[in-house]
């Protein structure tokens, strides 16, 4: 099974694609993820799914609370 | 692990049953247009089917039980076991399995209980059936197998209200010389609280407290009387848990996916199962889903999909399938069985 590199860069692509918006709005590593007007309990779950699948870590609902943007929740993830 | 093998077993029918009053989530006023939307698109779930007042998971298992039996030509007096897995019962006391072994005139020969468990609560019910079904010579087993969820959830708690709704089914399982089924069940209670309802049991009780209708998260009102499920953490145990269980019993007996016609998960989630799906490796063709039109049916997802999806296959062809269920409890469990001209009659509404 293929899972994806531990990069920031490339955690910002898979976190927006998770977004699926389809007026390309812009999320950086400072994005603060839950202020978005996307972010929601299923859109908390998509995450967690592509956490899993592309880096075969397991994401909380107290990890997701800890983090504020999305270089945080990076970190959380790399630190799993 | 509870890896085990039932010898001289088989799938002789199954009946699934749906009340005909439907919701839509696309006009479910709990969510805004575009939670629908993504709920739909994500979760998988569109159509509901609601039980009305009065119709318990016992009426809609009983509507299917008599199906099957007509339709495979058995007589009451053929069957030596009904189980009835729910967690809607009738009553608290008594199990209902006693009512429902005298209203389908079952013999008083029959063994009937009843088994608390809900989303593993098919696989579970089969490995009990199985049990009886190899240990009785031209014995059949009923299992009835069923709930009306949405009698016990808040209609004011968008985190359940979109994903329930309601099903009762009823399979045949019969001695079989040569045909044997394979198990792997598990538990972990450790998570006991994840899927609850805190009150009216003995450990709580139920007092005026109980009826109290608080909001417990933004858009989540309910009484300690409905049921609160906490999705991440079922979301997270089951990418955690069901992939393991599949392959350990795979290991065990030495099966392949590729030779697997089919598996039946319980449809509890899209976005969920379809991940499951990947990281298996199995082809979309293989994962038949009955979530869109039916939602999640607890104990009755399984049996429902069967009915529901692949009848035609089920019943014309030999099959070797999977079946796989996690849930409340936390409980989960997968059993690996071939299957011959299943008799499958037509989706009943009531």
């Amino acid at each position: 099974m293929y899972f994806s590199p531990m990069e920031l860069n490339v955690f910002v692509k898979r976190f927006a694609e998770c977004l699926m918006n389809d007026d390309s709005k812009i999320v950086t590593v400072q994005t603060e993820f839950k202020k978005l007007e996307e972010w929601g309990s299923m859109m908390a779950l998509i995450v967690i799914a592509m956490v899993d699948s592309e880096y075969n870590k397991t994401l909380t609902a107290e990890d997701i609370h800890a983090a504020k943007t999305v270089e945080e929740l990076f970190k959380i993830v790399e630190g799993k | 692990m509870a890896l085990f093998s039932i010898e001289n077993v088989s799938i002789e029918g199954i009946a699934a049953s749906v009340p005909k009053q439907t919701a839509d989530n696309l006009s479910l006023d709990l969510l805004t247009e575009k939670e629908r939307e993504l709920f739909v698109k994500t979760v998988g779930i569109r159509y509901r089917r609601i039980a009305p007042k009065g119709i318990t998971a016992a009426d809609l298992c009983f509507e299917a039980a008599q199906k099957i039996l007509q339709e495979t030509n058995t007589l009451p007096s053929e069957i030596s076991g009904l189980i009835f897995v729910t967690q809607t019962p009738d009553y608290i006391i008594p199990n209902t399995a006693s009512i429902l072994q005298s209203k389908l005139e079952l013999p008083k020969s029959c063994v009937a209980f009843d088994v608390n468990l809900g989303c593993s609560g098919y696989v579970y019910g089969l490995s009990l059936a199985a049990g009886f079904a190899s240990r009785i010579e031209g014995g059949k087993i009923l299992l009835l197998v069923g709930d009306v969820s949405t009698k016990v959830i808040s209609q004011r708690d968008k985190s359940v209200v979109p994903l329930f709704s309601d099903a009762g089914s009823a399979t045949i399982i019969s001695y079989k010389k040569g045909s044997h089924f394979y198990f792997n069940l598990q538990t972990d209670g450790a998570e006991y609280d994840d899927i609850i309802i805190r009150d009216g049991g003995v450990r709580n009780g139920t007092n005026a407290q109980s009826f109290i209708e608080e909001e417990r998260e933004p858009g989540i009102f309910r009484n300690n009387l409905q049921m609160r499920l906490d999705g991440i953490r079922v979301f997270n145990f089951a990418l955690r848990e069901v992939v393991p269980n599949i392959q350990a019993l795979y290991k065990k007996y030495n099966f392949n996916l590729v030779e697997t016609d089919f598996i039946f998960f319980h449809q509890a989630n899209k976005l969920m199962l379809e991940s499951v799906r990947k990281k298996l490796n199995v082809e979309a063709e293989k994962v038949p889903y009955s979530l869109y039109d039916f939602g999640n049916t607890s104990s009755a997802t399984i049996p429902l999909t069967m009915v529901a999806n692949t009848r035609k296959e089920l019943s014309e062809n030999k099959n070797h399938l999977l079946l796989c269920g996690f849930g409340v409890g936390l409980s989960w469990g997968s059993v690996f069985l071939k299957t011959q001209n299943i008799c499958i009659p037509e989706l009943i509404e009531i």
